[in-house]
């Protein structure tokens, strides 16, 4: 009988093109290279040096999302770039897809936004696929039971060239997730408090695989968003196997399989999950019922405590660094702790539902005094379906601010800034020391805890407001 | 890039753990389309306050900074963001090497792109040297070693990453060597 093999086993085996030896990598193969302004430049200047031409642009997909304007265009449709760096470093995106024949979604297109919601949302993120971009949470897309993780600039030069990767197999790690979370509890509260547990170098070296009843349980956002933070965890790729949830989302979508061949590709996808008895080099094990709403205190997505519980005493002197920076106190809860800034957004929660979860916390209610608070949608389609649902008049009314599509504020190279000394709390991945801007200070948390503290203008736990709902 | 065989340098100590790429580089200096010269981004803000003056206290800033060739650091180095810029900044601003107990994955990758050789030691060897900033060390790439104090210790490294830094060169030669294999690929797989 043949060895029991893991998804990823079955992944790497479908994409090797040669496999690793002792003095060599494996080469393996990419089926879908995302690509943005950031970290494309360098590829496309490697191929022009070297006089070779892209090899599959029709195996390449560009997106305008970092360094883009959140505000809207004038009138005379003039975007309002934050740096004349950032418009040449878009104007330079689009000259080279142009210029190798690559699909660009740039601005002022109907499906722009951050290239890890629109590949899900087109259906161009399929079960099976190796997916790689340069950008860490690339990760996202293993959601859907592929191979995804980000890279950097050489190895995008590599991609354009060749359309593989050098590679070593890395070692494989599962995680379990079994129960149900609790009400107003969401997939961003699991990932951290899986972060917490494991450390943010717990998952180094691994390809990890989220497995259990409470994977199972989640729609496709959330699992996108479990997905993401994997590298925050220090894992390059995390993945979930393609189940009947994954099939639903993707039928129909316009870059997924024809109706005529949907269901023999659904069928392959079926049979990527990891085999029963299938060896992995490590196995943890996480209870979803013990997961509360869970918020970062540090200065990175390790530092983690349930919103009501005490922050822990720090160890050593990078944690005490880490509590003085954020001016927080070890042995208080952060429930209650002021906020200047809410960014609700990025590739980690501006999808429908995170939209839908926020505002259903704010409905009615007021963005409290001194805080300035931006939604900013992840794609051109979540903002058209949001405004549909007249999510942003929820929002607007409420005092926040709604922006055009982006990555904005998670990373600050647009000019969405938390400035310095200010707190923020944010729906995005990241709560390094002056992620949000230089001196700023991010409380890392789910789109429902960052909307209820917009409300409170401190740190609120969102299961108040839901057992309000709940009792009018 | 400059082949890397073996060095004897000074060392620069960051003793913090989860050194993030966003210290490394902060993300609004990303929006260059150019990866040269970004020296200047290094540290930057560990280096530089609000007005751009030079902060005292910070290692960067030291003359010992400008002639060393090895950084060493805290656990966890490099993690966070796939920016390629941090390998390339560090290796602008004059490292060849890298050294610390743990390194995150994507930047162990990106390094060596670079011509920055990541070395990853073991915890006790990795926090001798961050307690001892005055230590001069060898880094001998050819044997896998690196020498301080009379005491040698063996790091691992891929060895085909190996290869490309002892030769100087970029890895994608070796990758367009294997079209055949990937034209057979490709018409396996349609």
């Amino acid at each position: 009988m043949a060895q029991p093999q893991s998804l990823y086993d079955k992944l790497w085996e479908r994409h090797e093109v040669l496999p690793e030896s002792d003095d060599y990598p494996g080469v393996l193969y990419i089926d879908l290279h995302l690509i943005h302004e950031v970290t494309s430049p360098a590829g496309f200047t490697m191929l022009e040096r070297r006089g070779i031409p892209l090899r599959r642009a029709d195996r390449t997909l560009g997106m305008a999302d970092h360094s883009t304007p959140t505000t809207p265009p004038t009138a005379a449709g003039q975007w309002q770039y934050g740096s004349e760096d950032a418009r040449a470093q878009v104007e330079k995106l689009l000259e080279n897809c142009e210029r190798h024949g690559v699909q660009l979604f740039d601005m002022g297109h109907k499906r722009r936004g951050i290239v890890h919601v629109v590949g899900p949302e087109l259906g161009a993120s399929q079960p099976g696929m190796t997916i790689v971009c340069g950008d860490s949470h690339t990760s996202t897309h293993g959601a859907f039971g592929a191979l995804a993780f980000g890279i950097g600039s050489t190895e995008v030069g590599h991609v354009m060239a060749t359309q593989c990767l050098l590679q070593r197999k890395a070692k494989s790690m599962r995680i379990r997730v079994d129960g149900e979370l609790g009400r107003g509890i969401s997939a961003k509260d699991l990932i951290l408090h899986i972060i917490g547990k494991i450390g943010v170098d717990g998952g180094t070296g691994h390809a990890v695989e989220y497995a259990g009843s409470g994977i199972e349980a989640l729609d496709m956002e959330a699992r996108m968003t479990v997905c993401n933070m994997s590298i925050e965890a220090g894992a390059r790729a995390g993945m979930i196997a393609p189940d009947a949830t994954t099939i639903e989302y993707l039928r129909g979508r316009p870059m997924a399989p024809s109706a005529e061949a949907f269901e023999s590709a659904a069928e392959d996808w079926l049979s990527l999950r990891t085999d029963n008895d299938a060896a992995f080099d490590r196995e943890v094990s996480i209870d979803a019922t013990a997961v509360a709403p869970t918020v970062t205190y540090g200065t990175n997505p390790g530092m983690v405590a349930p919103i009501d519980q005490p922050i822990p005493e720090p160890t050593n002197e990078s944690e005490r660094r880490a509590l003085e920076y954020m001016q927080v106190t070890a042995g208080k809860p952060l429930a209650g702790h002021p906020i200047d800034m809410v960014f609700i957004g990025s590739c980690t929660n501006a999808r429908m539902e995170d939209l839908r979860a926020a505002a259903r916390v704010m409905r009615g209610k007021r963005v409290a005094e001194g805080v300035r608070m931006l939604v900013v949608p992840g794609s051109e389609t979540v903002r058209g379906q949001a405004e549909a649902e007249g999510l942003h008049e929820v929002f607007t009314a409420a005092g926040a601010e709604w922006r055009q599509p982006g990555c904005s504020m998670c990373l600050a190279m647009n000019g969405d800034i938390v400035p310095a000394g200010k707190t923020s709390i944010s729906t995005s991945n990241r709560n390094f020391e002056g992620r949000q801007g230089p001196g700023a200070r991010t409380l890392l948390a789910s789109p429902a805890t960052a909307a209820a503290s917009a409300v409170a203008g401190s740190v609120a736990d969102p299961r108040i407001d839901l057992r309000a709902v709940e009792v009018a | 890039m400059k082949p890397l065989l073996r060095l004897t340098s000074s060392i620069v100590t960051v003793p913090q753990a989860n050194i993030d790429t966003d210290q490394i580089v902060p993300a609004r200096f990303l929006t260059t389309t150019s990866m040269e010269g970004l020296g200047h981004t290094a540290f930057h803000d560990w280096r530089f306050d609000e007005d751009g003056n030079e902060r005292d206290g910070c290692v960067f800033n030291e003359p010992i900074a400008k002639t060393s060739e090895i950084l060493v650091a805290g656990e966890n180095f490099g993690c966070g963001s796939s920016r390629e810029h941090a390998p390339q900044a560090l290796a602008d601003f004059g490292f060849r090497v890298v050294v610390s107990s743990r390194i995150a994955d994507i930047f162990r990758q990106n390094a060596p792109r670079c011509g920055l050789l990541p070395v990853v030691l073991d915890e006790t060897e990795a926090s001798w040297l961050l307690q001892h900033p005055e230590t001069v060390v060898t880094v001998d790439l050819r044997e896998g070693f690196v020498e301080f104090e009379g005491h040698r210790a063996r790091f691992e490294i891929e060895p085909f990453a190996r290869h490309c830094l002892m030769n100087g060169v970029d890895p994608l030669g070796f990758l367009l060597e294997q079209e055949a294999h990937i034209k057979a690929y490709e018409e396996r797989a349609a």
